[in-house]
């Protein structure tokens, strides 16, 4: 079995974003990147399936502009066999990452695709769902617990009611939450020997997919700020303060 | 053209967000129809159809509806969706896992957790957990959107009178099979609608002390919340989280106890109308979106907060 794992370059979730004054985006001069958080979860979930013996090969990708590599090297570096590395400038849309991933994986052929369940930049939610349409696979999104079975993953997914189990041929496409595993960091031995492995390149303009933005963005401002409030002395104010003045008791 | 909400239900009563969903769909399109897709749901088409804002009721009725897979709803979608501008959902699991879904078949790009509707084509979203706010138009011309429920009041219920119109299924995938849904019933108010909530962290210590948020929640008749941290421990189940990849709350009191106040938990309350803080470090993060904030440790704060509650003669409900 092989596993394709999604994976995308963020600015870090302990950043404090600002917005930028001209109100076209958000500051990425000189701020740190890492991988999308769950992202590092889908790489953790499909070392390990290798590592259990039921997957063969791992492979990594990502889309984005040159410095998009470092996650993909860090993928290598916990466990991935392979990278790929699509390019692309600017903006890309959830619509058209799916589009670019569908021809990822009629070249890899890999039965399982793992992502995260949502980028912490747009907050979209939408890639991996996208990408099960195209291809007409089933999706099991929001993923705590995979368990690989013959030709079937039961998943266990985490929805606003409590917990849901599904089971979904393979292939499938996998979305995962950050509970579905506590992923590993990569020793320095192995970040050295992850420099070794293949890091396949292709330009997103090959794969013949219209990568265009459908929605324009026409500002980013910052949110109205809150006013800031008081610290009360006592539980006894608190409850005072709550009833008589905020009247919300 | 008209614009088509896809209604969330559990085959015998609407869900709560539903409502949301409606008042922000028609604010896009007063011409709103609304798709019910289920199995023995005609109760549901029936109580949609008398909500004044729904001018005409879609139903779906067939066994492989029973449970809720995207992989059997997409379809239903699709076939309905033709005469429509924007076919329209809530941004909670029900619609963030189906949505997607129909937007790629369309090939439109969606937009996802609107907390406002400028025009037909332009919409504001939150984006980096809630710390920049994105006004975006959509070229597509149909159009996938997600509301966010919490940014909009439910619509009323009563008074309409749309017409139901059967619709046949449409194919049926084996893609995926439902299994069990482990659903925790609780009295409680609901989470995502509660006027006030209770929250707590890591700071609790274990799954045990709870019962002091408990005990206070029944007085204040609150929802009870979490921090992510407080669900990865094992304190609480995670249909409680609050927060960037849990759930969006906008209670009239939110009261977060043992919390730090990490931005992904803000994410998903700091629009609460009062906020209050209960933590025994003063330098924490959430003390700075507080409008009470109390430095105090937890264990001595809520039993007198419960006992300062009991001396109320009266406590809103
Ligand atoms: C991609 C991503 C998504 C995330 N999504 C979410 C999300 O949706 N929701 C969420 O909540 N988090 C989320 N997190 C996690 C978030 O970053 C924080 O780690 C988490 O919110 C911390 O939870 P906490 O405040 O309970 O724990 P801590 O940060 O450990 O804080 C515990 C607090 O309790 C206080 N305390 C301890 N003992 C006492 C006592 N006896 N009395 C009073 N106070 C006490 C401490 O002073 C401290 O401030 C996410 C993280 C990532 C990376
Ligand atoms: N540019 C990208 N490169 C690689 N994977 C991506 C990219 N964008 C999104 N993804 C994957 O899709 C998931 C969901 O992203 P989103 O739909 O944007 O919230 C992410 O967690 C990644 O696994």
């Amino acid at each position: 079995m092989k596993i394709l794992v999604a994976v995308k370059r963020v600015i870090d979730y302990n950043v404090q974003v600002r917005v930028k004054e001209d109100g076209t985006g958000v500051v990425t001069d000189n701020v740190k990147m890492s991988t999308n958080p769950p992202d590092d979860n889908a790489i953790e979930e499909a070392v390990k399936i290798k590592e259990s013996g039921k997957a063969k090969e791992v492979v990594a990708v990502t889309i984005g502009d040159d410095k998009a590599q470092e996650t993909v090297r860090k993928a290598l570096a916990v466990g991935a066999d392979k990278g790929i590395h699509v390019k692309v400038d600017g903006i890309i849309e959830p619509l058209a990452v799916s589009k670019i991933l569908q021809k990822i994986v009629e070249k890899e052929k890999p039965d399982l695709v793992f992502m995260g369940k949502q980028a912490i930049d747009d907050d979209c939610n939408q890639t991996g769902q996208m990408l099960a349409a195209l291809l007409n696979w089933p999706q099991a999104t929001f993923a705590s617990k995979i368990e690989v079975k013959d030709k079937s993953l039961e998943v266990t997914r985490e929805v606003d009611e409590g917990l849901e189990t599904i089971e979904t041929n393979i292939p499938s496409i996998v979305t995962c939450d950050l509970r579905l595993n506590e992923p590993r960091y990569a020793s320095l031995p192995n970040i050295m020997k992850a420099k070794k492995k293949p890091l396949e390149q292709i330009n997103a303009s090959d794969l013949g997919v219209d990568t265009k933005p459908r929605i324009e963005q026409i500002r980013v401002e910052e949110p109205p700020k809150r006013k800031a409030g008081i610290k009360v002395a006592s539980v006894e104010e608190l409850v005072q303060k709550l009833k008589n003045e905020a009247k919300v008791i | 053209m008209s614009a088509l909400l896809i209604a969330e239900h559990n085959n015998k009563e609407i869900k709560p967000f539903t409502l949301n969903a409606i008042t922000a769909a028609s604010q896009i399109d007063q011409d709103l129809h609304v798709l019910v897709i289920g199995y023995s749901c005609e109760a549901v088409a029936k109580s949609i159809s008398e909500i004044p804002n729904v001018k005409k009721v879609i139903h779906v009725d067939d066994v492989i509806y029973e449970n809720y897979l995207p992989e059997n709803f997409t379809p239903v979608v699709i076939k309905n969706s033709e005469n429509y501008s924007h076919i329209i959902c809530s941004a909670n699991t029900f619609g963030k896992n189906l949505m997607p879904r129909i937007a790629a078949l369309l090939d439109t790009s969606q937009v996802s957790d609107i907390i406002k509707v400028i025009s037909t084509d332009t919409f504001l979203r939150p984006i980096y957990a809630g710390n920049a706010f994105a006004t975006v138009k959509s070229t597509d011309t149909k159009k996938c959107i997600t509301i966010r429920p919490t940014s909009f009041d439910p619509a009323p219920t009563t008074g309409g009178t749309a017409e139901i119109v059967k619709a046949e299924k449409a194919e049926v995938s084996d893609l995926t099979k439902f299994i069990k849904r482990e659903e925790v019933k609780s009295d409680r108010p609901e989470l995502g609608t509660a006027r006030v909530v209770i929250s707590g962290g890591r700071g609790m210590g274990s799954g045990d002390n709870f019962k002091l948020i408990t005990a206070i929640a029944d007085k204040l008749n609150a929802a009870i919340g979490a921090s992510r941290a407080a669900v990865d421990a094992g304190y609480i189940t995670n249909d409680h989280q609050v927060g960037q990849t849990g759930k969006v709350v906008v209670p009239d009191l939110y009261i977060a106890v043992g919390i730090s106040g990490a931005i992904q938990h803000l994410a998903g309350m700091k629009e609460s109308k009062i906020i209050v803080a209960i933590n025994k470090d003063g330098e924490a993060p959430i003390f700075s979106v507080a409008d009470y904030g109390l430095e105090a440790d937890l264990f001595e704060a809520l039993p007198q907060f419960l006992e300062e509650l009991n001396k109320l003669n009266t406590i809103q409900k």
